[in-house]
């Protein structure tokens, strides 16, 4: 080793022992609070995952695919849905595939609920968006199992550590999105706005958010696939549903179980992604 | 007359050295020193102008003049560096520079209303619910609401279309909807800045016609921004020339075309037709100067082909032509009439100065002009009742001395801008002989 890369690697800085202080320090002082937090989360999922689970497997299908007609209005949506989750049924995956659903449409809602009003607050401001850039560059592309360890020694085994692993992945999107769609609403209709003499959240409620709306569903819609692309990382820390299905079937060399939950989600990622995305196309 | 808006010595500077810009302004540097200097756009600079009440005060210049930029300054959407903004706001005035937010909202919501260039409509609403926004915003009961934007859409013509969606609209009819929105708040001064720019040509001339109607109804205060010289010489009661944010010219429109204060605005006039702007009121003659015969006869040319009677009341009684009684028509309708008739024109001094040369042209002799009260001049509000009462008036501010009558006789004109107007100054000179008249008098049975 040449004598300036040694003396380099001789001063290392220590980042992955800061790191690893960091959260040592987390889980020695506020383990109970962690631990708390994700036992109530855990109980949240696993009870509403019950709930749907005690609803005959035929009927739930058909609520949602009703659902489904309510949101966009069209019959041969419904019935594809319909369609669609009976396959599931019909594979002997419907546990998982309501675990997996809750777990999605959860992290897809959280996401979104901390998403929009930052994506929002660095619209209006422009210093903070640029101090927001480089974090949300980082939790896009930070790998998801380096991620994975301290969630894991903070929160424990289960459903609750996937989903803030998942709400982690996806709240970029969400942000990012929201902002477009923020700060690209047309000057003149804002300047009409205030012109008539709107406050700051009229403006905001009766002008920026409506044009924005195309925009933050797509934000949505995309949250929503970002999280069933989670899901197999998920299982990985105890979560549910089709990922452990196919992390299972991955240990065991299994095609047929790999292929049947891979569909599973593909025909989920379907079903959700139209039902969405035709939410935004109705109101144009 | 009230002062709606007055704009006291106003600078608008952008950028972050205000203070180092406000010196250059006021040692006169232009509009590239100070962007060189400091970085900073000049929007404009020392900018004083009065607009007073049921005025249509025209901005104009080319892109970048300031136009814009100082219209913007009344509803602060543009920020003022230094100077006043004085906004009428019911019985007092509010410097808009200096307000609070909450005051400026209400002059926003309640007393100045804007029409964009770009419509600013909200293309997830309505028609109707585009209108009913500056009233929504106000917070206005729905029930009332829903009332007073149908009424402003039935004043557009548009009350078919309020359940459409804005882009399902054509252009003018979007701009339309920007006007019923302007107009539902009820303000009484409208922004106007370059509303009518986005269209086509012809449906640029209809909305302006439009417009004039709607003004001579409502008699708003408008403050229209424009970058075309015809359109402001229709529109405009005043017309602003600004050239590098500064203001060059301020006038009527006849003084701009008339007396061009430099360059710049001869220029801008240069592809103008004066005959489009000017009207028989620029010409007309005192009908003392005219040469009076017996019993009350006047004559209208030297040359004594035509003459009129007038009687007690300074009513036309009669009309001769060549020795023969003649036909006492408007020469409004000169293409209309007959060309064998013998007759003999009056025109109302808003008559325009192309109908009068038509009628001119036809009878080798000058309309006689139906003198009307200054203030009523404008071509729409003269008509033949309206003309019997501005005699009238007329009458009595000429007994009390107060001097109405502009002196354009023809010699005024010739010494006019020859350079710019040589077609202009040709047809006066070679027809000198041709007289002018300015009569308080009404067509007798019309």
């Amino acid at each position: 080793m040449d004598p300036i890369s040694k003396f380099m690697v001789d001063h290392k800085i220590p980042i992955g022992a800061w790191g690893k202080a960091f959260f040592g320090f987390l889980t020695d002082n506020f383990d109970t609070v962690f631990r708390a937090f994700s036992n109530g989360l855990n109980f949240l999922l696993d009870g509403l995952v019950n709930i749907l689970l005690m609803v005959p497997p035929v009927l739930l299908a058909l609520i949602i695919a009703i659902i489904a007609w309510l949101l966009q209005r069209s019959r041969p949506l419904a019935i594809g849905v319909f369609l669609g989750l009976i396959f599931i049924i019909n594979q002997n995956l419907w546990k998982q595939t309501v675990q997996t659903l809750v777990l999605v449409v959860a992290a897809a809602a959280m996401a979104m609920a901390i998403g929009v009003p930052l994506g929002i607050w660095a619209a209006h401001k422009p210093k903070v968006y640029r101090v927001m850039l480089p974090v949300l560059d980082l939790m896009q592309t930070l790998p998801t199992f380096v991620y994975l360890i301290p969630v894991l020694t903070l929160f424990g085994l289960g459903n609750a550590p996937g989903l803030i692993v998942t709400i982690i992945f996806v709240i970029p999107t969400a942000v990012r999105l929201t902002h477009l769609g923020v700060v690209s609403v047309p000057k003149s209709i804002v300047e009409a706005g205030e012109a008539f003499g709107a406050t700051k959240s009229q403006l905001l409620w009766k002008v920026e958010l409506p044009s924005a709306l195309p925009t933050i569903m797509a934000g949505l819609t995309q949250s929503i696939m970002l999280s069933l692309s989670m899901v197999v990382f998920a299982a990985l820390i105890g979560a549910g549903g089709l990922g452990t299905e196919i992390n299972r079937a991955l240990g065991s060399r299994r095609i047929d179980l790999g292929l049947e939950a891979g569909l599973a989600i593909v025909v989920l990622a379907i079903v959700l992604d139209r039902m969405t995305r035709i939410a935004v196309g109705g109101k144009k | 007359m009230t002062v709606a808006v007055d704009f006291r010595n106003v600078d608008i500077v952008f950028g972050a050295d205000q203070a180092g810009s406000l010196a250059m302004i006021d040692a006169g540097a232009s509009r590239a020193e100070i962007l060189e200097k400091t970085g900073n756009v000049l929007g404009c600079a020392g900018a004083s102008l009065t607009v007073n009440e049921g005025e249509i005060s025209v901005l104009m210049g080319l892109s970048g003049s300031g136009k814009s930029t100082l219209l913007r300054a009344v509803n602060r959407l543009n920020v003022v560096s230094r100077g006043q903004v004085l906004v009428k706001d019911g019985d007092k005035t509010v410097d808009v520079v200096t307000c609070d937010q909450a005051t400026l909202r209400r002059l926003r919501q309640k007393q100045v209303a804007m029409v964009f260039q770009q419509f600013g409509l909200l293309p997830w609403r309505t028609v109707e619910e585009n209108v009913g926004l500056g009233l929504e915003l106000a917070g206005v009961p729905e029930a009332e609401r829903k009332e007073r934007v149908q009424r402003q859409l039935k004043l557009v013509n548009l009350d078919q279309w309020s359940k459409k969606y804005a882009h399902e609209l054509s252009g003018g009819m979007q701009q339309r909807v920007g006007l019923a929105r302007a107009f539902a708040t009820e303000a009484p001064i409208l922004l106007m800045d370059e509303p009518f720019s986005a269209l086509d040509p012809l449906i640029r001339t209809k909305l302006q016609d439009e417009l004039l109607q709607l003004q001579a109804e409502l008699k708003k205060t408008i403050i229209f921004v424009s970058h075309d010289l015809e359109e402001a010489l229709k529109i405009g009661s005043h017309i602003t020339i600004m050239e590098g944010g500064r203001i060059v010219q301020t006038g009527a429109p006849e003084d701009i075309v008339l007396r061009p204060a430099n360059d710049y605005v001869r220029d801008f006039i240069a592809n103008v037709n004066p005959l489009s702007v000017l009207t028989a009121w620029n010409v007309m003659r005192d009908r003392r100067d005219l040469e009076h015969g017996d019993n009350g006869w006047v004559w209208l040319d030297r040359r004594k082909t035509t003459r009129f009677k007038i009687d007690d009341h300074g009513l036309v009684a009669a009309a001769e032509r060549d020795g023969k009684p003649a036909v006492w028509v408007s020469c409004a309708d000169v293409e209309g009439q007959p060309e064998e008739l013998a007759q003999v024109f009056w025109a109302n001094p808003g008559t325009s100065l192309k109908t009068v040369m038509l009628a001119m042209h036809r009878s080798q002799t000058a309309p006689v002009a139906i003198a009307i009260c200054r203030r009523h001049r404008h071509p729409r509000c003269v008509e033949r009742g309206a003309a019997a009462i501005g005699a009238a008036r007329l009458q009595d501010h000429r007994r009390s001395g107060k001097a109405l009558w502009r002196g354009f006789g023809v010699g005024c004109l010739n010494r006019g801008p020859r350079r710019r107007h040589s077609e202009y100054c040709w047809w006066l000179r070679c027809d000198r002989s041709w007289s002018f008249s300015g009569l308080a008098v009404r067509p007798a049975r019309s």
